[in-house]
């Protein structure tokens, strides 16, 4: 299906204030593709993924989704068909109550209640959340927040996936369940992080973004073990390249996915 | 300070609930649609500053004594009078059942108290005036507490009426008055600094983030029908339901006098600040009296007489009727002066800013 | 504890009696909040020296607490707490009223300290009826029924995005806090210059973090309308509840039940 393609050409975006955020990025991403973005603070990572849902419009160039331009006039089908985490699970979820929450998208596309039922019940039961569906937010942990963050956008069935920084803040075997929990989508995934670990068991394809441009784009093992390009990005190897830092030994070839 | 359900009677309880849902219902109409959609969630965030910001104690300089924010005024320079409206309408909400805060009936009071003034009075008629179109930092600072303290002031007032009208407590007018008006004003002193210090910082920091930039192009001149609405329901109800509910048995000599002071009172020349206080004494001041009237009744006949009494009351009649409307009258004169004279500054400001 | 603690546990309590289980808390919210409403309208249509016939209510009271399990110590606590402007206010009526209007055997009772005592039983009263409602129904849910019951949705949306947030800032708010008061060991409050800027970077956080959700809601469809919150099923036991709950203040407030009570008593004894 073309609908899970992302396309965006010669993206340049100028915040209000005259700062230049993107300067022509351009890439295609596929059916089904699982992508990493990384770039240091203020690189235009997250400047780029509002774009993908039409939070922000461009300034020149162009962002596709499928057949659809991102637009002012299409922004309901782009937003039905991506779906995005933001950063902080907070600024995700307003509803009182998790069940709320996840119900606020469907609602919004006008389904019928039990169709909102059945969606909600399918995203919170993807996400292992079923038990928190009558919890206020407040009184979730660090990692049922970014779980239930995660089911309300699932509640969309969008056809593709936009995260910005999942493993912020979770504790290390919340950010495993999490990493699992990603891999087991289908859903074009675009993944914007500084946890190049991840990144690294997450996406096969990497996206490194410097200064509002793309500076490389290609499959994730050869670039995050290219010391020079991570440390001209602001950047440093994922441990998981390292060499061991008592013996010194380099990571076995089982430590990087295959291509 | 909150009114509480204890203190209120269910005339006045009711009639500044109709007044504040009134209001309420306005304001979430004049908020489009393309607004709300920008400002529901600054309105979640705002009205939870405000509430974190009240637990923050402040010590005042001078004096070393402590206060707080009320949020009135901060919420609508922040926010305009209609998203300022229903945010405190929210906080005191919260306020009242949570925190035992005034109550679910007297919310109607406290709504229109410490949110109707701030927001569709002070603020488009004293603060913007003060403020003007190009603001300064002095503007701002005299400008929020000029408006802290009119608005705590109004509040006040009202609250001394509510309460008077009531009738439960037994406090006489001019003595609560001189209770309640000094008290707010060191309180409404201390609000104005603290929104002051606060508009200063948002001024210095993010200049844009006021209301009063965007103010223009998005709130078409601030219109008077919500303030004459709000205030002629909260008459009409107060003064029929409160005739409904009075004494079934008036003495016959305290209405007439009623009648004819309030009548003298209206025939009387107007002349100034003076007139019209004294207006306002007398036509409040008939309360309480009425109130005795009505306890000499039950003094002269004895206890025994509570049974009889409370089966036939409350009861509507013609007299007491009769009664609430000349009452409301007076009330709605004082609406369409209030009216008029907002009207004309209205139209001052009109021609000073096209 | 700081006071911003104080209060967000307080919210806290009421919340998990809230999520409790009852025959009260399986009532539908809104037969909940319309006898809660005629409960206080009751109360407030005494005249002022009414004492005795106040207090057949406390048996509403009475029945709500033992049905809802509500421990007796939340509500009193609340009780001491919550600010007395009435209790202040009442303070003057025995100064000002010395009318005497009662006499109880050698005592005679002025009219001051009637209403006085009146103002004390409304007070309690009405406090806890509605500490009731919510402890039994949950600010949500009392807010989803309001929606039902028509008020404004906009506003119903600003109670519960309010409430919402309201943990976020506190918590905010607190760590602000907590940092400050780490760094002025001797101070006690906050001066006005440094109350401001606390407060200002704490109102600019928040205001981001309005815009912030904004995006949020946009990019899941949001369009400025709110949809109806899930509805309710009113069932007969809510119907009973409501008329039994209206028949028995009627019967209260006119059946002069404390009087009958008090007469009956004096006969049986005499």
């Amino acid at each position: 299906m073309s609908h899970h393609i992302v396309e965006v050409k010669n993206l340049e975006y100028c915040y209000a204030d005259g700062t230049t955020a993107l300067r022509g990025v351009s890439f295609r991403i596929e059916h089904g593709e699982s992508v990493g973005v990384v770039g240091e603070n203020g690189a235009g990572k997250s400047t780029l993924l509002l774009h993908l849902n039409g939070c922000l419009l461009a300034t020149k160039g162009e962002v596709r989704v499928g057949d659809i331009p991102v637009m002012r006039e299409t922004l309901r089908q782009i937003r039905r068909s991506v779906g995005t985490v933001f950063q902080d699970p907070n600024d995700q979820l307003f509803m009182p109550t998790v069940g709320e929450d996840v119900a606020f998208g469907p609602l919004n596309m006008h389904l019928s209640p039990d169709g909102v039922e059945s969606r909600v019940h399918g995203a919170l039961d993807t996400v292992n959340a079923l038990h928190l569906r009558s919890r206020p937010p407040h009184r979730l942990s660090g990692g049922e927040k970014r779980a239930v963050a995660i089911a309300t956008v699932l509640s969309m069935s969008p056809d593709i996936l936009v995260l910005d920084e999942p493993s912020a803040g979770l504790d290390p075997q919340a950010r495993r369940r999490l990493i699992s929990l990603l891999s087991g989508f289908k859903h074009t995934k675009i993944v914007a992080s500084h946890d190049l670990d991840m990144i690294l068991d997450l996406c096969r394809r990497t996206i490194v973004m410097h200064q509002g441009a793309v500076v490389a784009d290609g499959p994730t093992a050869a670039l995050l073990s290219d010391r020079n390009l991570l440390a001209k990005s602001g950047l440093e190897l994922p441990l998981g390249v390292q060499n061991c830092p008592v013996c010194g030994a380099s990571p076995s070839a089982s430590a990087i996915p295959q291509i | 300070m909150h009114m509480a359900d204890a203190l209120i009677s269910p005339p006045v309880g009711g009639a500044m609930w109709a007044a504040s849902i009134a209001l309420a219902a306005y304001s979430a109409r004049k908020i489009e649609p393309e607004i709300a959609e920008r400002k529901i969630p600054l309105m979640g965030v705002v009205g939870a500053f405000v509430f974190a910001a009240q637990m923050i104690n402040v010590t005042i300089p001078v004096t070393g004594s402590s206060g707080h924010l009320g949020g009135g005024m901060i919420l609508t320079i922040l926010l305009g009078p209609h998203a300022a409206f229903l945010v405190m309408f929210s906080i005191l909400a919260v306020q009242a059942l949570f925190f035992a805060d005034g109550g679910l009936l007297a919310l109607g009071c406290n709504v229109f108290n410490l949110g109707f003034w701030p927001c569709f009075v002070v603020y488009p008629l004293v603060f913007k005036k003060i403020v003007g179109a190009s603001p300064t930092h002095r503007r701002l600072m005299t400008g929020s507490i000029v408006s802290g303290v009119l608005s705590l002031q109004l509040g006040a007032f009202c609250v001394v009426l509510q309460t008077l009208m009531s009738g439960i407590s037994e406090l006489p007018f001019g003595t609560f008055l001189l209770l309640m008006q000094p008290i707010h004003l060191a309180i409404g002193i201390i609000e104005g600094i603290v929104t002051a210090a606060l508009v200063s910082f948002v001024w210095h920091a993010r200049p844009e983030l006021l209301e009063l930039s965007a103010d223009r192009k998005l709130e078409p001149s601030m219109s008077l029908k919500p303030v004459l609405t709000a205030l002629a329901i909260a008459a009409l109800v107060t003064g029929v339901l409160l005739s409904w509910f009075a004494s079934t048995h008036p003495d016959g000599l305290e209405w007439a006098m009623f009648r004819i002071t309030g009548k003298e009172e209206l025939a009387a020349p107007e002349d100034g600040v003076h007139a019209t206080l004294a207006r306002f004494q007398e036509k409040t001041a008939f309360m309480p009296d009425y109130d005795f009237a009505e306890t000499s009744a039950i003094q002269e006949t004895g206890i025994e007489h509570s049974e009889e009494d409370a089966e036939s009351w409350p009861a509507v009649s013609a007299g007491t009727s009769v009664a609430g409307v000349v009452g409301g009258g007076i009330v709605l004169i004082l609406a369409v002066l209030i009216g008029m004279s907002l009207r004309l500054i209205q139209r001052r400001r009109g021609t000073v800013t096209p | 504890m700081t006071r911003i603690d104080t209060a967000i546990s307080d919210i806290d309590v009421l919340d998990r009696l809230a999520a409790g289980v009852s025959p009260i808390h399986r009532l539908d919210p809104r037969a909940k909040l319309i006898v809660t409403v005629l409960f206080l309208l009751t109360v407030v249509s005494y005249r002022k020296y009414e004492v005795a016939e106040l207090t057949p209510l406390f048996l509403y009271l009475a029945v709500l607490l033992a049905l809802g399990r509500v421990p007796v110590l939340v509500i009193a606590r609340y009780l001491l707490l919550a600010c007395p402007f009435a209790v202040l206010v009442a303070v003057f009526n025995p100064l000002i009223d010395r009318q005497i209007i009662a006499q109880l055997g050698p005592l005679a009772v002025s009219g001051g300290w009637m209403s006085f005592v009146s103002i004390l039983i409304r007070f309690v009263l009405t406090v806890s009826a509605v500490l009731l409602l919510l402890a039994c129904t949950g600010y949500v849910t009392v807010c989803a029924a309001l929606d039902k019951l028509g008020v404004p949705r906009l506003l119903i949306m600003q109670f519960l995005m309010l409430y919402r947030f309201i943990f976020i800032l506190a918590d905010e708010a607190s760590r602000m806090l907590r940092a400050h008061s780490l760094r002025s060991p001797d101070g006690r409050g906050t001066s006005l210059r440094v109350w401001g800027s606390l407060a200002g970077n704490l109102l600019l956080r928040a205001y981001d973090r309005g815009v912030r959700v904004h995006t949020a809601m946009l990019a899941r469809g949001f369009d400025g309308k709110f949809r109806p919150l899930p509805g309710f099923h009113w069932s007969i036991a809510d119907s009973l509840f409501v008329v039994g709950s209206s028949a028995f203040l009627i019967l209260v407030r006119h059946g002069q039940l404390a009087t009958r009570m008090g007469r009956w008593a004096l006969e049986l004894s005499a």
